[in-house]
Formats: structure tokens, sequence, C-alpha cells
């Protein structure tokens, strides 16, 4: 995973509360196997008109916008499936970083995984923010990790809070499966233990579908 | 154990899978149950590959193929979609690579993954379950505690059989009494996601209680638990009890003798303690609830058959005025429309919401000695082989092809708009899934989200219709 520290760029602002993965990335696009290639459909429905040609009215398709790094929208972001396409969908267009009031649990921890960063900051900031983005290539933000703030093109700096696990992985690129591998022994004997006190777990576990 | 403070279903089942507690509080949290199918499991094996890395518990693994296929015929003669058909083979050449077993697609027991887990016996209470998809909430109802996780946490289950998770908190939601005529489990969790909207849930485990939820059977119990992710909850639960035991008595997987009555003799120890302590508490009066469809692009978006379209400008400021003015432009409506006027052109039943058997019987009443009306497409996608074989055998798809229903092999269909069955823009659906997203079930496809038996009597009626008008004809089944 890439790491992330800081971030200077162009900002989006897209208000609208409750921006579902539907609307992220389209199930009929997640028929890939890779990881990569998501960031031309990002917002297809909403990108594309019925013919396949660009949409002009979204801000995705007017500059500076199509260079934007960082989403700025409302409420409850991500909500809908648990699908990872939509923080690769961001990150293959280019975006690293959503700022929103709140976001959806699954969404919110799917981010972390890819070096895309989710702030959580209240409305009122947002809709600052927001306007601070419709400035366009004039008013980049930086989002800086290392100390938690997000500078605004007039010098002020919002405070922010990330969890700090979390914000170590981001930080140094971390996966975090490697880490937990290190715990192998506990898990280990927690098997053994539960194997012995729930046996009908180990049983039905074991039991492999005739014919799978 | 005296002394100790009172817990929730929730902090039982939590308690009991943490293998270590990180000094920041995150838990190390074992997995007993990893379901796994074709869409989001690819990049999670590739990421194993790459590092080396294999599943570590395979037999705690389980695979099946719903997601991306059609439910016609085609599928006995290959799947036609090239990169639909490259989807499903790299999920059986993984299957094999790392020793996971996997249903395969024509397999009788194949089916929608949120089906196949309680009806095998794979789910079980007391479980931890985790799925690549946001509906295993479903398995809660087993008395679980199941949620869904991205790719990348897949591939931390595979390597691990771990998550690293902190803790949620507790809500509970009380639905007391008894249910009107004409409502079901599906209108009790629309009432509750109207209550509590898409997000009230986040950050929260919901445990579904009350008489009216202990009333429900276990299909019922896993089309609530199923919608709690579209509360913003990622796990819904209903604590086990005498009729979660007998349906997992009669389930091939499930232990059965003595192990069982073990198991059982433990389950009884996880429903909450009295008083253990709630962070959000939510009653609904089960009486009260109409059935109910939704008019929007939002699940929150509800509001008895009964009702009207409601208007943009009564909104409480311009940001939410301008929303709804979005929705109802998308969904083609007007303010002041009565719901049961509006046309439908497509009628689904099925999804890991509505397509159980209890789900068609339910449709099936309500279809018997009538008639789809003219230009409306209507299907009914039973969620596994073993339903459509238990319906068949009920003589239910007799029933709903004589009334004019297409009767299909089992997947997800319609619900997403990511295989063949998907609606073309403009289309109004009256759908038994989960979510009325815009182009949730293809592009510009409006959807309106209702009960099984609410969608048999939309496809009558040839327009959203209150299923108290269209009570069943008797007969013989």
């Amino acid at each position: 995973m890439q790491a992330f520290t800081t971030l200077t760029g162009i900002a989006a602002p897209l208000p609208k509360a409750n921006v579902d993965t539907d609307q992220i990335i389209p199930a009929r696009f997640l028929k890939s196997i890779s990881r990569s290639g998501f960031g031309k459909n990002l917002f297809a429905n909403f990108r594309y008109r019925e013919d396949g040609s660009e949409n002009p009215d979204f801000v995705l398709n007017q500059e500076p916008y199509r260079k934007a790094e960082i989403l700025i929208a409302f409420e409850n972001f991500g909500c809908g499936s648990s699908r990872e396409h939509a923080p690769w969908a961001l990150l293959d267009f280019g975006i690293r970083c959503v700022i929103a009031p709140d976001f959806a649990d699954i969404f919110h921890n799917n981010s972390f995984k890819n070096g895309v960063l989710p702030v959580k900051l209240p409305r009122e900031v947002c809709e600052q923010l927001m306007e601070d983005a419709r400035m366009g290539g004039n008013a980049r933000l930086t989002v800086d990790l290392e100390r938690e703030v997000v500078v605004r093109p007039n010098g002020e700096e919002i405070p922010f809070k990330i969890d700090p696990l979390r914000r170590h992985l981001l930080l140094n690129g971390l996966d975090d499966i490697g880490q937990t591998m290190q715990h192998a022994p506990a898990i280990d004997a927690f098997e053994a233990k539960r194997a012995a006190a729930q046996p009908w777990l180990a049983g039905a576990a074991g039991t492999t579908p005739a014919g799978a | 154990m005296s002394g100790q403070k009172p817990r929730t279903l929730f902090d039982k089942i939590w308690d009991a899978h943490v293998v270590e507690t990180l000094p920041d509080g995150t838990a190390l949290l074992y997995i007993d149950l990893h379901l796994t199918h074709e869409v989001t499991t690819p990049q999670a094996f590739d990421g194993l590959r790459q590092a080396g890395r294999k599943v570590r518990r395979p037999e705690a693994t389980l695979g099946v193929i719903d997601h991306n296929i059609a439910t016609d015929a085609s599928r006995y003669t290959g799947i036609v979609d090239p990169e639909s058909r490259l989807q499903v083979e790299t999920l059986e050449k993984n299957a094999a690579e790392f020793g996971m077993p996997l249903i395969p697609l024509l397999d009788q027991r194949q089916g929608i993954v949120h089906v196949i887990g309680p009806e095998l016996g794979r789910s079980l209470p007391g479980m931890t379950i985790v799925c690549g998809d946001s509906h295993t909430s479903t398995h809660g109802a087993m008395g679980a505690l199941a949620f869904g996780i991205g790719t990348s946490e897949v591939e931390h289950v595979l390597a691990t059989q771990t998550l690293l998770q902190k803790p949620a908190k507790n809500m509970q939601v009380l639905v007391e009494g008894n249910l009107a005529v004409g409502c079901t489990a599906k209108d009790i969790v629309l009432a509750i996601i109207g209550r509590i909207g898409t997000a009230g849930g986040t950050g929260h485990v919901i445990e579904y209680a009350g008489d009216a939820i202990r009333a429900l059977d276990m299909a019922g119990r896993m089309t609530v638990c199923n919608m709690s992710i579209e509360g913003g909850a990622r796990a819904g639960m209903v604590a086990p009890d005498d009729t979660t035991y007998d349906y997992v008595r009669t389930r091939p997987f499930a232990p059965k003798g003595e192990a069982l009555e073990r198991a059982i003799e433990y389950w009884r120890s996880l429903p909450s303690d009295p008083g253990a302590h709630f962070d959000t508490v939510v009653r609904l009066d089960a009486h009260a609830i109409a059935p109910q469809v939704t008019w929007g692009t939002s699940p929150e978006d509800v509001l008895p058959i009964t009702g009207v379209v409601p208007d943009p400008e009564a909104a409480a400021d311009e940001a939410r005025r301008e929303q709804m003015r979005r929705k109802m432009q998308y969904m083609g409506l007007a303010p002041g429309q009565r719901l049961q006027d509006l046309k439908v052109d497509v009628v689904f039943v099925g999804s890991c919401t509505n397509s159980r058997i209890e789900d068609i019987r339910a449709a099936a009443a309500i279809a018997r000695g009538r008639k789809v009306a003219d230009g409306v497409r209507a299907m009914v996608v039973p969620g596994s082989g073993l339903v459509k074989a238990q319906a068949e055998e009920e003589g239910l798809d007799r029933i709903l092809r004589e009334a004019g229903f297409e009767w299909r092999e089992a997947g997800c269909s319609m619900c997403l708009g990511m295989n063949p069955d998907k609606l073309t823009p403009g289309q109004r659906c009256a759908s038994t899934s989960n979510r009325n997203f815009e182009g949730r079930q293809g592009p510009g496809g409006r959807t309106h989200l209702l009960s099984p038996a609410m969608a048999a009597a939309a496809a009558i009626a040839g327009r959203l219709a209150d299923v108290r008008d269209y009570q069943p004809k008797k007969g013989d089944v």
C-alpha cells in the first residue's frame, strides 16, 4: 500500500449526502479481477450520458476537477455495499482523500486499506471547504496526516483526528496482514482452546460439502 | 458468573472471539466462518499469491457463485459474458489452488451466499461470520455476529482467520406487539430504516428484540437482519431461541446428536443479560406498521402503501429540498401522487433479502388464481437450488407460472444489475431486494422496495398495490 503523509491538491465539491457505493462504482463494472482500471468508471452514472459521452454538468468532467485529488461531500459517504472497488476507483482516478461529515463503516475501513484517507469534519466545515473547492485550481487544499490538519487556501488550519493505529499504518504504508502474522502463536493457542471447548465448531467447520 | 457486568448478545460473542487486544484497544478478532463469492475475492487471492501466503483454514471457508451469473437456462451451456466467465473461473481456480471448498455453479446447493450459509447449517449461533458482502448481516438472524468486509479484509481473514476490529456500540431495536394482517418482516425492517435513517446505525451492531421479532420465523429474522446495513449498521442480530435451534436441527452441516445438545446448552447462554447496556434503544409498535414501500432512492425514503409522494417544498432546508427534487426527478414522481397509482413495468421477487421458501410461498399465495397484469414482466428468482426444488415440490412454481411469473434459476439476479437481469432506463420495478439506489438495478432503473406479498400484488395490479386488497384465494397448496 502506498503511504499517505501529506497531500496538496485540487479538491472537487460534491455537495451530496448518502453518496452510495453504487454511485461511486456501479455493480456492472465490478467484473474485473484486478485492483486497477476502475477510475474510468468512477461515478459512471453521473459522468457519462446514456450514449457514453461525457456529461459536462458533472464536476469531475470540469476543469480543473479532472485532476482532483481530494473530494468533499456530505453525510454518510460510501454507504451501501462492501465493495472495495469504491476506494479502488477513487484511487485509480487520482483521489486520495475524501472529506465528509461522516462515512459508512465499511467504506471507511476499506479506504484506509488502500491509502485513501477519509477525513471527518463537521458539516459547517465541509460547507466552508466546499466553497474553497468551488474556487477551482487557485484554491488547493493541503491534508497533512502527520499533523492531522487540513490547511485551507487562506492558511487556516483545521484539525482532525484519525485512529492512532490506522494513522500509523497509513503514514508508513504498512500491510496489516504482516503485522497480524506476528500474532500467529496467539491465534494457534486460541484455536486449540476453542476446538476443545466448542468441538461442534471444529466439526462443523471441518465439513466440506460433498463434491465441493 | 456473579458480579460480572451484564452483557449484550454482541458483547458475549465479541468477548468469546478476542484473540488479543492491542495496546490501543483494537482487538484481533477470531473468525469462525468465512463465506466467499466471485466478485470480491479475486484480488484477495492474488494478494496471497504475491506474498506467498496460504489460506489458514480452508475448512472454515466456503465459496459459492452468485452475483454475476445468469438466472436462465444459459448457465447450463456456459457463461456467455466473457468478464463474468473469467470471474467465475477465477474463483474456481483459486478454490482449487488454495484448497477452499466451493459449491459448484451447477450443484443443487448453489445459491445466494446469504441464503445458503444458514440453509446448509454452516452459519450457526454464537459464531463470527464474515463475507466480502455488506449483506452478511443476514446471518445475524442465527444469533451470530456477522458482518460484511472489503477485499483487503477478505485477504486478511484468508491469511490469518482473524480481523483487526474496534468494538461496535450496542443498539437495541425493540418491536413490540403483533403485526397486522398483510405485514411481514420486510415491512418491519423498512419501518425501522424509515425511523432511524440510513446512517442511524453507523458504528453500531443492532440487536432486534421484542415479541414481534420473537414471533418471526428464521426467514423473517434473516430479512430483518439482512437490511441492517441499510440502516448503517454493519451487523444485526436476533438472540437464538427454540425457533433457531429447531431450524439448525434439520440442516445438513450443522452439528448432530450429542454435539448439537452441547452446542445448544452453550447457545442458551448467549442472549443479552437483563440490565445489559445499550448505547441506543429504538422502540416500534408492530401493530402500527402498515405495508411499506419506498418512493425515493434511499431505503429511508419509505412510506405506508396508503401514502402519497412527499413534497420537497416541505423539507427543512434548501439542501434537502434540492436532494428531494433530484430523487423525484430520477424516480419520475410528482408531489402528492398516490403511491398506489404508480404503474410498474417489472416485478422482482428474489435477492438475499427475500428469496427463501417462505418468501416464495407468500408471493404464490397472492398470485394463486390471478394473472400478472398486461405489460408487466414479473420474475421469481429462488435464493438457492434447494429453495427452488422445495418450491417445485410444493407446486409453487406451477402457481406462479400459471399467473404469468417467470420461474428462474438461483442467483442474485436483478438485485444489483451486474448480471443479465437488469432494468432498462426509466423502467419502474416493484422489488423485494434491499437497495433502491440510483442505477442499482440497471442504469436509469426505478426501484420500489417492498415485501414479496406486496410485490405479487403489484404484479397482479400492474401498479403498486395494497396487499390487504389482495387476500389469498383458497386452494389446495
